[in-house]
């Protein structure tokens, strides 16, 4: 098993950090992972994505040029990735920040209202643990209870008392991604 | 096995220099923040080493004073190490050149970024050329070595250590603005004390640690001989050191080599792009291979040279406009095509990237096996 990701969208959102879990998870599931940012003079409100490989085999390359799962939370995102995922593949994108949704008939398509569910919830820093509920759900590529044992160790212990709420909004994505048909 | 999960760490290349150098029982460090290494300088301060092993940690105010508090420290038989990226490199030459002179130890983590001059804060492989063949100068080499995981910058860290003491000789960990950068499992290594001033007295009795009473005569350090003939034999001395180097310490990997009839030379960041590319070419049933030198100096030479003629044809990937692959030339002496791809000023090649360009190359190969110069 090898799972190349892509998780694109603006600085802020928790994309890195996002990213940074996935991996920690995939430890705890005995695998090989891989996380490499695009820095650079970043910053809230800028563009941020990161690449995140999960395998059973060595990584070799931590660059890509095509992924097995996107997930887009800008437009600006998404007109990048849409193009490089592969046939077959997976697209996870915000309603409420893409405007003009995916088009491509050959990859699965998934729409999560995580934006507005972390509005409605009136807590916005669970909106990357709601679309990482919703990969979970739409690639079980690591289980809830890795990604909270992960959790554990990406987060430190000051912050420990924060995990059963982010807990709560991995599950909940999970309830509210849904698959769309183009 | 669920125990040596938890011992794994996620952590990034530059993290897990500055967590290794506390375990190794480094007696210091000091540098000048710059990306993309930053985070070396902000691990040690946030792990505060100086107050469990005892590790100094001082940001000097440049890079030039960074370098010459390395060489003082070398001076005292204490491991220390700076790390600083391709510009901030550039700045410690000098230094760099005195401590080769006077043969003493000392690490330096170069995490390299597009250039020349400032150049971009993204990756590259640019100063390949800068670590092999020195910007400082005189008859100097240092020893690089060349990681390509965050597992291997770790384990450099405790690599450098052994050897900087071993020879005397200055050692480069050779990184990129990539695996600086990214993220991967490690397991680092237990702590290993920090050696006691009895223990440097003893294994260093070259070091300017005060004769006290040491029943001794006074060290002395400098670069600077009046006397030419005495600076020749100097030389001399150290030109037949490096020839021990070059016979003991060369390191090397291969990936998929051994029925290989093409192959891909690349180091760091590029070694590992090198080895998704020949996954790719395996798949479309090109017999290709990879040679990872992972000590640019000491270079394989021998290695390469008495293979070369195994192969029609050799690509060499590296981020930069073709350094690596004037010593594969050098080493390969015209038995078989070697050709250059990579990106540069802080592009990253991909692996379908290099993939074409090993086509291109093998059609290449075919119509000009020498004379590699004419464009």
């Amino acid at each position: 098993m090898t799972e190349e990701i892509i998780i694109s969208g603006f600085g802020g959102q928790g994309v890195l950090s996002m990213g940074k879990i996935l991996a920690y998870a995939g430890i705890m599931e005995d695998k090989q992972v891989s996380w490499m940012p695009a820095y650079g003079p970043e910053q809230r409100g800028g563009t941020a994505n990161v690449t995140v490989i999960i395998s059973d085999d060595p990584i070799s390359s931590p660059i890509l040029s095509r992924y097995d799962t996107a997930i887009v939370l800008n437009q600006p995102s998404l007109e990048k990735f849409e193009p490089v995922v592969k046939a077959g593949g997976t697209i996870i994108y915000d309603g409420h920040s893409i405007i003009q949704p995916p088009t491509r008939k050959d990859v699965k398509v998934y729409r999560i209202d995580a934006m507005e569910e972390a509005a409605r919830t009136g807590n916005s820093k669970v909106f990357n643990m709601l679309v990482l509920g919703g990969l979970l759900k739409a690639r079980p590529i690591a289980s809830i209870d890795d990604v909270v044992k992960g959790l554990r160790k990406a987060l430190p212990e000051r912050h420990h008392k924060l995990i059963p709420m982010n807990e709560d909004a991995i599950r909940r994505g999970m309830e509210i991604i849904e698959e769309v048909t183009i | 096995m669920d125990e040596k999960k938890n011992d794994y760490v996620l952590l990034k290349g530059n993290e897990a220099i500055a967590k290794a150098a506390i375990r190794y029982g480094y007696d210091g460090f000091f540098g000048y923040p710059i990306t993309p290494q930053s985070e070396v300088l902000e691990t040690l301060a946030v792990d505060k080493p100086w107050e469990t092993t005892g590790m100094v940690v001082l940001q000097a105010e440049s890079e030039l004073a960074s370098i010459n508090m390395l060489y003082g420290a070398g001076c005292t038989g204490k491991l220390a190490f700076t790390s600083s990226s391709s510009p901030g490199i550039a700045l410690m030459q000098e230094g760099i050149s005195y401590m080769a002179a006077c043969e003493l130890p000392g690490v330096i983590v170069s995490v390299g970024r597009g250039g020349p001059g400032l150049g971009t804060i993204q990756p590259g492989q640019a100063d390949y050329n800068q670590a092999v063949y020195g910007g400082g100068n005189g008859d100097y080499n240092l020893i690089v070595l060349a990681p390509n995981s965050v597992q291997e910058m770790c384990d450099c860290m405790g690599k450098a250590k052994e050897l900087t003491f071993k020879w005397r000789v200055p050692v480069v960990v050779l990184s990129d603005g990539v695996i600086g950068q990214m993220m991967e499992k490690v397991l680092l290594p237990e702590y290993t004390p920090r050696r006691t001033d009895e223990e440097i007295h003893q294994q260093c009795p070259w070091a300017t640690n005060g004769i006290g009473l040491k029943n001794r005569h006074y060290n002395v350090h400098s670069s600077l001989e009046f006397d030419p003939l005495v600076m020749e034999e100097r030389n001399h001395k150290m030109t037949e050191k490096y020839a021990r180097i070059e016979a003991e310490e060369v390191d090397y990997e291969y990936y998929m080599a051994d029925d290989a009839e093409w192959l891909i030379v690349a180091y760091g960041i590029s070694s590992r792009v090198g080895m998704k590319a020949v996954d790719i070419l395996r798949k479309k049933g090109i017999n290709a291979g990879m040679f990872r030198p992972k000590t640019l100096w000491p270079f394989p030479n021998r290695v390469l040279f008495d293979t070369a003629s195994k192969y029609k044809g050799i690509l060499c990937v590296e981020q930069s406009e073709g350094q690596l692959v004037k010593d594969v030339r050098i080493a390969v002496e015209g038995q078989t095509y070697v050709s250059h791809y990579g990106r540069s000023g802080g592009m990253i090649a991909s692996p379908v990237e290099v993939y074409h360009a090993f086509k291109k190359m093998m059609e290449e190969s075919v119509n000009s096996k020498k004379g590699y110069w004419i464009k």
